[in-house]
């Protein structure tokens, strides 16, 4: 619960504006909690008095935290090869197994996985599980779940960090339910805190409107789900050294409930736009779907490809795996052009962290000038065929 | 078929903006609404049940103003509500949250399939769903874009995945998140709204569902929100200046890195 000291309230109404879901209300001179209290804290961080705070009920702590121990990142496999989100968290992963002075573990799920174990210590593993079989070749969230489950509740890992990728984001939740830990979607950033060693972990909420701080302190392990293209991969280093344990799965790991009758890899989505070094984006400011034949056109003066926002996606001018934000995917290009893209707080969580980042938009107050490095006021229609026809002479030159 | 379809009434994130100047949410005039992908999750479970028959619940977590998202699954086709409320449930994390509906889908009796949305768009976590079919015992299968083919014994249906899709089929129970290209959701026909204003919400409280009071609300959370601040701005908000040509010009000069 939210508790207000009245002795110390001086009915300021900082925690009223404060509040994200409009749950407190000064009446007469105090603070009066409604509700849609959510206990989310925001109002306990600005009280200039310290008259808010929230009891927890008295949570109960798990009595073997310190039996817990060690880095483990969940690397996905799929199509022949790592999902390269599984090298960016064997960055991340190195980084707070060092903090901590523990290993850094990989668990490899797949078939067929050639080298890619030495590839996982190359980038930063100590330990691989690897589990290779063919039943793991297709995805299923049973089969994952109870493999990647049972493998916890036997070594006991600190920390398990995943992908949020359509698998990640699948059969992790479950996971965290079988081995009773709390679980953390689409962390954009990672520490450990420095007096007790917790994971800080950091995610955008209400639709990237505001950030939050999350941390597990009373059970184990604390498990993440990350974004793809937020963290960094480490080099690979030939010289590593590591140790590779094989794994069997049992005949009981490998049932389903659920049979995968195909896989079918769709077409449009064969340009990977989180792959792309340089991204031209498109919004409604196109005025309709002919717009993105100009789009088309820029990105591939400039050798890139094309993505979009959500509003276009919605109205059917260009297909769903091109949907950049929030909803669609996260991308780091070297380079992002928004053409006619207001830059909503769903869009831009999805390429802020993009190297250089270039707005076109006749509107001036369009918050996508906020996030912007270079801006051009104007109309797309006169600005993109002189940008392409630019980009083209200082190209022949 | 029995069908449980489970919703969240969540501020309109749409709508809701950052106050520039203040640095906090401007959320005036910011609506309550159904979680968007829950009408989807409705819409699927109302079509199978007029395709193969039974009945559809839907059940909502939350303070009693949810009851309107309750109403509103009514009149569009659902045909009994149920609300989960309790002052003790605040604070509830994914997996207490999912703890509560386990309880209250149990205490509520038999079922075949139960369809949640992909995610609430307050969160977006997509945690729910698999933790609620976890707790139930029962398999689940998310971001489902397509219901092939359904029947008493077998349904058949596509999952999403980031490169393409996958074709599953399954038995029952099983729980299923939808995506929004699954279907179109009705608009409630009149007869659907005066069912909804008519029909009787029954809500259920902690007590009724027998839940452990260590594993509801935020005793049964173990993840905690221990910092909230608004997202660090990014770039350095460079307009050019000039005619387009002029700004054309300058442009292509500061991308010149890119062009190799």
């Amino acid at each position: 619960m939210l508790k207000i000291d009245e002795k110390l309230c001086i009915g300021c109404g900082i925690c009223e504006e404060q509040c994200p879901f409009s749950s407190i209300e000064v009446v007469d001179g105090i603070a009066v909690v409604g509700d849609a209290c959510t206990l989310c804290g925001a109002c306990v961080e600005v009280c200039e008095v310290e008259a808010l705070a929230i009891d927890d009920g008295g949570k109960v702590v798990r009595d073997d935290l310190d039996s817990w121990s060690g880095v483990w990142v969940f690397c996905e496999f799929t199509h022949g090869q790592p999902a390269s989100v599984a090298l960016e968290l064997l960055g991340i992963g190195r980084t707070l197994a060092e903090a901590r002075g523990v290993k850094l573990s990989a668990v490899l799920l797949g078939h067929m996985t050639g080298d890619c174990a030495d590839r996982l210590i190359g980038h930063g593993a100590d330990i691989v599980y690897r589990i290779d079989n063919p039943g793991l070749e297709l995805f299923s969230d049973d089969i994952y779940e109870k493999i990647l489950s049972e493998l916890i509740l036997e070594h006991k890992p600190e920390i398990v960090l995943a992908g949020a990728t359509a698998i990640g984001r699948s059969f992790i939740p479950g996971v965290a339910t079988t081995v009773d830990a709390g679980l953390t979607a689409d962390c954009t950033k990672l520490a450990i805190r420095e007096d007790d060693g917790v994971l800080l972990q950091t995610r955008p909420a209400f639709g990237g409107n505001i950030m939050a701080t999350i941390v597990c302190t009373h059970s184990r392990p604390q498990m993440a789900t990350v974004r793809p293209k937020v963290m960094k991969e480490r080099a690979f280093d030939g010289e590593r050294t590591g140790t590779i344990f094989d794994v069997t799965p049992s005949a009981r790991q490998l049932t389903s409930r659920i049979k995968v009758l195909e896989s079918v890899t769709a077409a449009q989505a064969k340009v990977n736009i989180q792959e792309s070094d340089i991204l031209v984006s498109g919004g409604r400011g196109l005025d309709n779907e002919k717009g993105f034949e100009l789009i088309a056109r820029l990105a591939e003066a400039l050798g890139g490809n094309v993505s979009a926002s959500r509003a276009v996606v919605d109205a059917g001018w260009i297909p769903y795996p091109h949907q950049v934000g929030q909803t669609g995917k996260t991308v780091a290009p070297k380079l992002y052009i928004a053409c006619g893209i207001s830059g909503a707080i769903q869009h831009v969580a999805g390429m802020q962290s993009s190297e250089t980042i270039v707005a076109i938009n006749r509107d001036a107050d369009a918050p996508i000038f906020n996030v912007a490095d270079f801006g051009i006021v104007g109309d797309l229609n006169e600005v993109i065929p002189k940008l392409i026809a630019k980009i083209e002479e200082k190209r022949g030159s | 078929m029995k069908i449980i379809v489970c919703i969240k009434q969540v501020p309109d994130a749409r709508e809701v903006r950052l106050d520039p100047e203040t640095n906090t949410l401007a959320r005036e005039g910011v609506e309550s609404i159904m979680n968007p992908y829950d009408q989807h999750a409705l819409e699927a479970g109302v079509s199978l049940k007029e395709r193969c028959g039974g009945e559809v619940t839907v059940i909502s977590m939350g303070p009693p103003q949810a009851e309107a998202v309750l109403r509103q699954a009514i009149s569009c086709g659902a045909d009994q509500a149920l609300l989960v409320s309790d002052r003790s449930f605040a604070g509830a994390d994914t997996w207490a949250t999912s703890y509560t509906l386990a309880q209250a889908i149990t205490h509520a009796g038999e079922f075949d399939l139960i369809i949640c949305g992909k995610q609430a768009i307050d969160g977006d976590t997509a945690q729910v769903g698999p933790g609620l079919a976890m707790r139930l015992g029962i398999p689940y299968a998310t971001c489902i874009q397509k219901i092939r083919s359904a029947d008493e014994e077998t349904i058949v249906f596509e999952r999403m995945m980031d490169d393409g899709y996958d074709v599953l089929q399954s038995g029952y129970p099983l729980l299923m998140t939808v995506v929004k290209d699954i279907n179109e959701p009705r608009v409630p026909s009149l007869r659907g709204k005066m069912k909804a204003k008519k029909a009787e919400i029954k809500i259920l409280s902690a007590e009724d569902i027998e839940a452990d009071p260590a594993c509801i609300g935020l005793p049964g959370s173990p993840t905690q929100v221990v910092k909230v601040f608004p997202p660090e701005p990014r770039g350095a908000r460079a307009i050019l200046t000039g005619d387009i040509d002029e700004q054309v010009e300058q442009l292509v000069e500061k991308l010149k890195p890119y062009l190799v």
